[in-house]
């Protein structure tokens, strides 16, 4: 019987087991995404000690690696000033961590690996620190008084009829932000797979045009986004005091 | 394979892309946002930067929708719950 190219083995976009351990009388596995992981770490671990080697000896004119290291802190930084005002100088560290982590996961299809990004369960824990950031800095900066007042908010805060539509259009903040990197991700590299699996004979230079869209400016963009929104919603949550 | 997996494997086919005329939605929504950000550097070219970096954000949430659908086709099509 002819078999479709989807259920053919050729096509492959999952993640795979590689190594199954019990944890705790759970079968748990190390599959394709840790690999993936470990390697995009091991790349930022190189990149950050170099960058602290040049920086700490830092000369008074900057050769070309420090320049590169100088001006991706201050590009950084510019970022996050541009959009959390006064309150920058607490969470740039945090925005700059995920955004290279995320940048460098998104591209790093082009080195072949599978993006770890590509995984649900990559881009949910980033979903929930923003989510924890959020409400952590609701609690911190706002009266409860507020609080409440903006869970029942279209209505009075005296009938609480609207709490659980609010309650419901809280916990979808972190499933959104993690499924738009995710669906974003995984649709590049399900492209990309197709055009490798399906056109592999004529597949010789023209896919690097696509791996400029769909991992260069795609990646790129979602990181972007997903660093905007989480700064929007803790400045919102933050709120004016600070 | 016998006769119902092929039944249940077509039948995923025809609901993934049914799933993805998800899609029309967000290219319209961007579609507008594209059209009044350039109306906008249009008028003040000087908040250029601004005012794609608003449009990009707007957009990638407007996007959200049709990914949703993109994310349905997908499992129907590679993980294939039915046939479980």
């Amino acid at each position: 019987m002819m078999q479709g190219i989807l259920l053919s083995n050729d096509i492959d976009v999952m993640v795979h087991g590689l190594f199954k351990y019990n944890f705790l009388g759970h079968e748990a596995w190390i599959t394709t995404t840790h690999v993936c992981l470990l390697l995009v770490m091991l790349i930022l671990i190189g990149f950050s000690i170099a960058a602290g080697q040049v920086i700490k000896k830092g000369a008074e004119v900057p050769g070309t690696f420090q320049n590169i290291v100088e001006l991706i802190v201050e590009k950084l930084d510019g970022i996050v000033e541009g959009s959390m005002g006064k309150s920058a100088v607490k969470y740039r560290n945090y925005i700059s961590t995920i955004f290279i982590f995320i940048l460098v996961s998104n591209i790093s299809g082009l080195l072949g690996l599978r993006p770890p990004t590509a995984d649900y369960g990559v881009t949910f824990p980033l979903g929930v620190l923003t989510f924890i950031l959020i409400h952590y800095n609701q609690i911190k900066y706002q009266k409860p008084k507020d609080i409440w007042t903006s869970m029942c908010s279209p209505l009075p805060p005296w009938l609480p009829l609207w709490l659980p539509i609010n309650i419901i259009s809280e916990l979808a903040v972190p499933v959104s932000l993690s499924l738009r990197l995710f669906a974003n991700v995984l649709s590049g590299t399900i492209m990309m797979t197709l055009v490798y699996g399906i056109l592999k004979w004529i597949a010789l230079i023209w896919p690097a045009a696509l791996h400029v869209y769909f991992d260069l400016f795609s990646g790129v963009i979602q990181t972007y986004v997903f660093c905007m929104l989480t700064m929007t919603f803790v400045s919102g949550a933050i709120g004016d005091e600070a | 394979m016998n006769f119902d997996e092929n039944f249940i494997l077509g039948c995923s086919a025809i609901g993934a892309g049914l799933a993805v005329i998800a899609g029309i939605g967000p290219g319209v929504g961007q579609g507008i946002a594209a059209g009044h950000a350039a109306a906008a550097v249009g008028r003040n070219p000087g908040a250029k930067s601004d005012i794609t970096t608003t449009m990009i954000t707007g957009q990638a949430v407007a996007e959200t929708t049709g990914l949703y659908g993109l994310l349905v086709a997908i499992l129907l099509l590679f993980v294939k719950p039915l046939l479980w």
